[in-house]
C-alpha cells in the first residue's frame, strides 16, 4: 500500500474521538435542561470540557504522540496559571452581597 | 505554535474567568438562550467546527503521505466548514441584536452581558476567520508547493485549538445562561 492510500485511513483512526466529542456536546445539552443547581451545573459542565479538552488535545492535536517533555513543560504550566486564577471567587461574592472588604 | 495555543489558552481562561466573576458578582444575570435558535444554532455549529477538525486530520495525514490532491480536498472542506460555522456565529449574534442587546445593554438585566457575550464569543470567531485565511493560504501555498507537511500540521494545530476553546464557550456562556 502507498502512503497517499494509507492516509485516507486518518478518517477511520480518529473517528471514535470525534463520535465521542459529539456524545459529550449532546450530553452537555441533555443535562444544561435537567433540573441541576448552577453550582452542580457548571461542575457537571467543567468536568465535561474538560474531559472533551483533553481527548482533543491527546488525538488531535497529537500531544500523546509527543516528546513527553513537550507534555510536561505545558500542561502542569498551564494547569498552574488556570489555578491561580481562582483567588478572584470571594471578591466576586463579596460584590454580589455587596460588603466592604473588612467583612 | 504550541507556545503560541499555550498563552491563547490562558488568554481565554483569563476572559472566561472574569466572565465567571462579573456572572457571580450579578444578582440579575439575564439568561436569554431558548432552546431554537439559539441552542439549536450552537448544537449545529459544534458538530460543523468538531466535523472541521476531523478534516483537518485528514488533510495533514494526506500532507505528510504527500498526496498534495487529497490534502487539498480535505484543507479546502476545512475552510468551508470554518465558513458554515462563523455565518452560524454571525446569525446569533443578529438574533440577538434583533432581541436588543448590545454590547453594553440588553433588556433583561446586568449591561454586562453583552460586554461579556461579545467579548468571548467574537474572539473566539476572529480566532475561526483568521483560521480560514491561515488554511486558505496554506492550501494554495501546498498545491503550489511553497509550504510543506510541516506548515500544514502547524496549521491543524491551530485549527483543533479554536475547536478546544469552543468546548468551553458552549458550556459556560450558552449552556449556563439557558432560558427556561
Amino acid at each position: 500500500m502507498t502512503a497517499a492510500a494509507k492516509s485516507g485511513n486518518v478518517i477511520a483512526k480518529y473517528l471514535p474521538v470525534y463520535f465521542v466529542l459529539l456524545g459529550i456536546a449532546g450530553l452537555e445539552v441533555f443535562l444544561a435542561y435537567q433540573n441541576f443547581s448552577t453550582v452542580t451545573l457548571l461542575v457537571i459542565l467543567l468536568v465535561l470540557a474538560v474531559s472533551g479538552a483533553a481527548l482533543a488535545v491527546m488525538y488531535f492535536m497529537h500531544l500523546m504522540y509527543e516528546r513527553r517533555s513537550l507534555f510536561l513543560s505545558l500542561i502542569p504550566a498551564v494547569i498552574f496559571v488556570l489555578l491561580m486564577m481562582n483567588m478572584i471567587w470571594s471578591d466576586s461574592f463579596r460584590l454580589l452581597h455587596l460588603r466592604p472588604f473588612a467583612h | 505554535m504550541w507556545l503560541f495555543i499555550i498563552s491563547d489558552a490562558i488568554t481565554f481562561g483569563a476572559l472566561l474567568f472574569g466572565y465567571g466573576y462579573l456572572r457571580t458578582a450579578s444578582s440579575d444575570w439575564p439568561t436569554p438562550f431558548k432552546f431554537n435558535p439559539s441552542i439549536l444554532n450552537v448544537m449545529i455549529m459544534t458538530v460543523v467546527l468538531i466535523t472541521s477538525s476531523l478534516t483537518m486530520l485528514g488533510a495533514v495525514d494526506s500532507a505528510k503521505a504527500g498526496d498534495k490532491g487529497k490534502a487539498g480536498r480535505f484543507l479546502w472542506s476545512t475552510i468551508l466548514l470554518g465558513i458554515v460555522f462563523a455565518g452560524l456565529h454571525i446569525r446569533e449574534w443578529f438574533g440577538l441584536f434583533d432581541d436588543g442587546v448590545r454590547l453594553f445593554q440588553n433588556p433583561w438585566g446586568s449591561p454586562l452581558f453583552g460586554a461579556t457575550f461579545f467579548s468571548i464569543t467574537g474572539l473566539h470567531l476572529l480566532h475561526v476567520i483568521s483560521g480560514v485565511v491561515a488554511l486558505g493560504v496554506i492550501a494554495r501555498g501546498f498545491a503550489k508547493g511553497r509550504f510543506t507537511a510541516g506548515h500544514v500540521e502547524t496549521t491543524g494545530l491551530y485549527w483543533h485549538f479554536v475547536d478546544l476553546v469552543w468546548m468551553f464557550v458552549v458550556p459556560l456562556i450558552y449552556l449556563l445562561n439557558l432560558s427556561r
